[in-house]
């Protein structure tokens, strides 16, 4: 695109570079006075300043690189790890993304002004130029902000999906060699293989031979839920260990059976101190045998 | 009691988290037309098994929620549709066990054992609509209809 100096669009960024160049002072000053940078910078007036001075820098750059139009030019880098920290500032005091994205909108009318008080040293024909490669250069940070944010706010997504599937799934000792795991919200494949692993992990430390998988947190059981219950169930006895589900309430058991699901080979109990006492009752008639030759 | 009939809420259906807000549709609006524990756990499995029916099979689609107004009382509707390949044989699908994605082959014919209505459309190349309907008080609502 760029095409030597002959190409006007070159030309207008060059302009808009040497602009940004020679009035970054005056521009930071303005800047620091909008919301953008004056709700982040609460503390001295110079911080703020500060900060506009490495967008206007980071600005330039850009426009100098000619690439005004692309959120991967290497002069956004070193601005893009303060705008995540000034733009959580914003969103945490309340903002919806379109009213920070409305705030850097306004950060281009100083740099406007600027541009058009300085045609005395440009022609008109390279004023509206650089017009253009101004507007781009401040759309284009518009679209960096945002994409900023989305990236901040899938980033903080994630993180916290994997510490659902860590934090849900605890295995909890309950007696000797007897286990439990209370299971909550929604039991989809990728939280039965969470369940189901540390689950066998729990068997496997605490030698245990009872598990009590009790589901009063879980919403809704359906076939799929019921079909990883009974996957659990299978490979826990395939550990010797056995395994009773608690916590079927009244209308998760009509819906159950109107479904037709099979729990048959399955211990079910109400509720968690019934699957416990099962539980120890099971172990007392098991060990009193075993018990008498050590 | 709102007598007019609303707009359908529609809830995509393109992923395995979309599962779960076509459950918390359901059941939030199941709960504000007065549906009984039961009734509401109840029809929110019947989706829930349907919902992933339309992901597995139908390539993905919507659910349409609706609240329906029946002689006995309110009741919610709900279809799952997709422009997915079809059900060929319908009467095998809902018979128990059969499954093809290598489930427990309980869904469609569960679901069915689930709700008041059930009613399959589905065209060989497309799609499938399947509605179903549950009332709030399904034992009037019986006595209404027969």
């Amino acid at each position: 695109m760029t095409d030597g100096a002959t190409d006007p669009a070159a030309a207008g960024s060059e302009a808009v570079a040497d602009l940004l160049r020679r009035r970054g002072e005056q521009i930071a000053q303005r800047w620091a006075d909008l919301p953008f940078f004056q709700t982040v910078f609460t503390v001295t007036r110079d911080e703020a300043v500060e900060a506009g001075h490495a967008v206007v820098d980071s600005l330039s750059a850009v426009a100098e690189s000619g690439r005004v139009d692309d959120l991967e030019a290497v002069g956004f880098q070193p601005i893009r790890e303060q705008l995540v920290a000034m733009t959580a500032s914003r969103a945490s005091s309340g903002l919806s993304t379109a009213q920070v994205d409305r705030e850097v909108g306004a950060l281009r009318e100083a740099a406007l002004e600027l541009l058009e008080a300085d045609t005395s040293r440009l022609g008109a024909e390279e004023v509206g130029e650089a017009r253009v490669q101004l507007l781009t250069l401040f759309a284009t940070l518009r679209v960096l902000v945002v994409d900023t944010m989305l990236q901040e706010n899938q980033e903080i997504v994630l993180r916290q999906r994997q510490q659902l599937l860590e934090m849900a799934t605890p295995v909890i000792k309950l007696w000797d060699r007897l286990v439990a795991v209370p299971l909550i919200g929604m039991l989809d494949s990728a939280r039965s293989q969470v369940v189901m692993e540390n689950l066998l992990e729990a068997i496997v430390e605490h030698k245990a031979t009872i598990a009590i998988l009790d589901i009063t947190g879980v919403s809704t059981v359906d076939s799929l839920v019921a079909h990883h219950l009974m996957k659990t169930v299978a490979s826990a006895r395939l550990m010797g260990a056995e395994c009773v589900i608690s916590g079927i309430r009244p209308a998760i058991a009509q819906t159950i059976v109107q479904l037709g699901l099979d729990l048959g080979p399955v211990t079910t109990r109400a509720s968690l101190a019934d699957a416990l006492e099962w539980a120890l009752e099971r172990r007392e008639r098991k060990e009193l045998p075993t018990r008498g030759n050590p | 009691m709102s007598q007019a009939a609303q707009e359908p809420i529609r809830v995509p259906i393109r992923k395995d988290t979309d599962l779960t807000a076509v459950r918390q549709h359901v059941r939030a609006l199941a709960q504000r037309t007065g549906f009984g524990l039961v009734q509401q756990t109840k029809l929110v499995t019947a989706a829930s098994e349907l919902a992933r029916n339309t992901l597995l099979h139908g390539g993905g689609g919507a659910a349409e929620i609706s609240v329906v107004h029946g002689r006995t009382g309110p009741g919610l509707s709900v279809s799952f549709v997709d422009s997915g390949p079809g059900i060929p044989d319908v009467d095998l699908a809902l018979s128990d066990g059969y499954s093809t994605a290598g489930g427990l082959g309980m869904g469609l014919s569960g679901s069915k054992r689930l709700v008041q209505e059930f009613a399959i459309e589905s065209v060989p190349d497309g799609g499938t609509r399947i509605t179903v309907t549950s009332w709030a008080d399904p034992y009037s609502a019986r006595q209404g209809a027969r």
